[in-house]
């Protein structure tokens, strides 16, 4: 097997192996199924996020109100359940989520593909509607009492064990619906019409266009996608923190989207692959995680990330700058 | 037909944004007339707007090439602990003008380094803008904490107060500097050979460097500039906090965007003009003013601002195309 290491993904790969060697050889602990179950609950609504960043970026456009969106879904939720239904089960919510996110996520598809507006423009227009409207009108107090469907769900567990230490472990049953929203992306990206057509608007609009795809309905459903997807990441993220806190989420859209590029997405779209995605999120993860496992403060988290970004981005641009000038 | 003089304003960005201006202005004047009329509440308001006025020319300058400058808050932030490092580490004599005057000479410093740092991986390694500062944003946020714990540093001589805080016959005096920030960065946009190729190159970038244009170096000048400017406002937030710390005016990042693009600059590069970009703050400080007289919320504050960028941006590209048709 040959190893391509102009794609980024071949780069985010050795760096995340050697950051676990170095964490390894700086503490024997580190290598423990605590430390991977943390890492993959961590992954868990970080990777659901970027799986719908991702498509977006392919296409051709960025979503920065993904993460109002979630926090939206999950405040309305949890008090329409509470208020109204609290006898549904715990995929009802889940469902309930997803339709909320594809409301929130048709306004974006509205004002993007049907009036031609700017992605980056609308969606930061958006992201302050979407939390201006859930705080003013809807509630700033969180709900600490979740609905039973939720609360149930918050205790799912695939596996659960005890360390020889004494310690606890578990993984969360959330993580089969990540594993499943990629799954299902990378199905609709290389199985189907739809994820050609997604590719090649990202590509070029005007050769989509000319070739006969329905530009317009194809980028409504993907920020109708995007709105699904972060519905159902706000309902896992606040059925595992066992609370509803209006307040969270938001702020993490450029850190996801952050992850998706190092993992080789491009801005200017066309190009990004899910296998990227899985390892710039592990990446992120892990550098949150377990930078002071390496002797770094927790304090230099932001400028690691920061650098990551750069590097990660930084060396197929000037890649590319150097064999545009070599073939001038 | 007979172009009426109504038309013609409102056939220019900056001429709807007048009207718009006006409006709101009229409307919260008709609210709380007592109140947002008051000469109390203009000050109040002509110290306010200033400080993320720059950083929404610091985005405007990057944005005419086609660029955004994501690291304006960090480099801000970043800039105002370096002044308050060396204002708190040494004493000066008196109220310690001197000190504060070098203080701000290396703050400027740092947006200086910042820019050029930028600058670097824009022009010279290809970054794509919103990534490279992004990055870059992260790193300089980073730095600021990882120097200060987090915590806010204070304890500044008298003298560093007056940037924020002084008033010169009656104007406060981060008004005048916003006020000779604009003009200047006005007269560089339309009167001299750099504004016209930056404006060039955002129209297009093809063209500039077929027109012999050196793109990385003018790239660097711009990032830089923003970079300074950042540290202006860096300045000024510190001196009306009497404080500094990495994590101040985070929502100022959204803000700057949203004005530089309220105020007519176009986000792909090309066109802007420092005027809009005055009559955006004006609006976006009325609006902010006299709802918060009213009683609103500062969270209804955020979709109202939200919903002024969507519905201008409707406005804009819907008149482009029936211009087009």
């Amino acid at each position: 097997m040959t190893i391509d290491w102009s794609r980024n993904e071949a780069l985010v790969a050795l760096v995340i192996i050697a950051f676990c060697a170095l964490a390894a050889a700086s503490d024997p602990g580190f290598l423990s199924i605590a430390t991977l179950t943390d890492l993959l609950r961590g992954g868990i609504v970080l990777g659901i996020f970027a799986v719908g960043a991702l498509i977006v970026l392919i296409s051709g456009g960025i979503d920065v109100s993904f993460t109002a969106i979630a926090a939206f879904t999950m405040y309305v939720t949890a008090m329409v359940l509470n208020a109204a239904m609290p006898w549904l089960p715990w995929w009802a919510a889940l469902v309930m989520g997803m339709g909320i996110g594809a409301c929130l996520g048709s306004i974006n598809g509205v004002l993007i593909a049907v009036m031609g507006l700017p992605t980056l423009i609308v969606t930061l227009g958006t992201l302050s509607m979407f939390r201006g409207f859930m705080l003013t009108f809807i509630g700033q107090k969180q709900i600490t009492t979740l609905p039973p469907g939720m609360r149930e769900f918050g205790r799912m567990m695939i596996v659960r064990g005890e360390n020889a230490d004494g310690s606890f472990y578990s993984l969360h049953a959330a993580f089969l619906v990540t594993v499943l929203a990629i799954v299902l992306t990378w199905a609709i990206l290389h199985r189907t019409m739809l994820g050609r057509q997604i590719f090649a608007i990202g590509g070029s609009v005007e050769s989509a266009r000319r070739i006969g795809i329905n530009v317009r309905g194809v980028q409504f459903f993907v920020y109708v996608y995007v709105g699904v997807l972060a519905g159902l990441a706000g309902i896992i993220h606040s059925s595992m923190a066992r609370v509803a806190n209006p307040f969270d989420l938001v702020g993490l859209e450029l850190s996801v989207i952050a992850a998706v590029v190092l993992g080789g997405a491009r801005l200017a779209g066309g190009h990004g692959t899910l296998t990227g995605t899985v390892l710039g999120v592990t990446l992120i993860v892990l550098v949150r995680n377990s930078l002071i496992v390496l002797g770094i403060p927790a304090t230099w988290q932001s400028v690691a990330i920061g650098v990551l970004i750069l590097i990660g981005t930084g060396l197929p641009a000037w890649q590319a700058k150097r064999a545009a000038a070599r073939a001038a | 037909m007979n172009p009426t003089p109504l038309s013609r304003v409102l056939a220019s960005t900056e001429g709807r944004l007048a009207v718009i201006a006006a409006i709101v202005f009229l409307v919260m004047s008709a609210l709380a007339p007592d109140r947002f009329l008051s000469l109390q509440n203009m000050t109040s308001m002509a110290f306010q707007f200033p400080e993320f006025a720059i950083l929404a020319l610091a985005m405007t300058v990057t944005m005419l090439t086609g660029g955004i400058d994501l690291s304006v808050v960090g480099i801000a932030n970043l800039s105002a602990i370096m002044a308050a490092t060396i204002l708190t580490r040494v004493t000066g004599s008196g109220d310690g003008t001197a000190i504060v005057l070098v203080a701000y000479g290396a703050a400027i410093g740092v947006g200086v380094m910042a820019g050029l740092f930028n600058g670097v991986l824009v022009a010279t390694l290809g970054l794509p803008p919103i990534l490279a500062t992004l990055g870059s944003g992260l790193i300089f946020t980073g730095i600021a904490i990882a120097l200060t714990g987090g915590s806010a540093m204070m304890g500044f001589p008298a003298a560093s107060a007056w940037i924020g805080n002084a008033t010169v016959f009656g104007v406060p005096a981060p008004l005048i500097l916003f006020g000779v920030l604009a003009v200047l960065i006005s007269l560089l946009l339309s009167r001299t050979a750099f504004g016209v190729k930056l404006r060039m190159f955002g129209a297009n970038p093809l063209a500039a460097r077929f027109a012999a244009i050196n793109i990385d170096a003018m790239l660097i000048k711009v990032y830089v500039l923003s970079g300074v400017l950042a540290s202006v406002a860096g300045m000024v937030v510190m001196s009306r906090a009497n404080s500094a710390k990495a994590d101040y005016g985070s929502s100022y990042l959204l803000l700057a965007v949203l004005i530089a693009v309220l105020g007519g600059v176009n986000p792909y590069g090309g066109y802007g003009r420092v005027i809009g970009v005055v009559l955006a703050v004006l609006t976006m400080q009325f609006l902010s003013s006299g709802l918060n007289m009213v009683g609103v919320s500062n969270f209804a504050r955020e979709l109202i601002w939200g919903g002024l960028l969507i519905f201008v941006m409707i406005v804009n590209t819907w008149r482009v195309r029936r211009r087009r048709s």
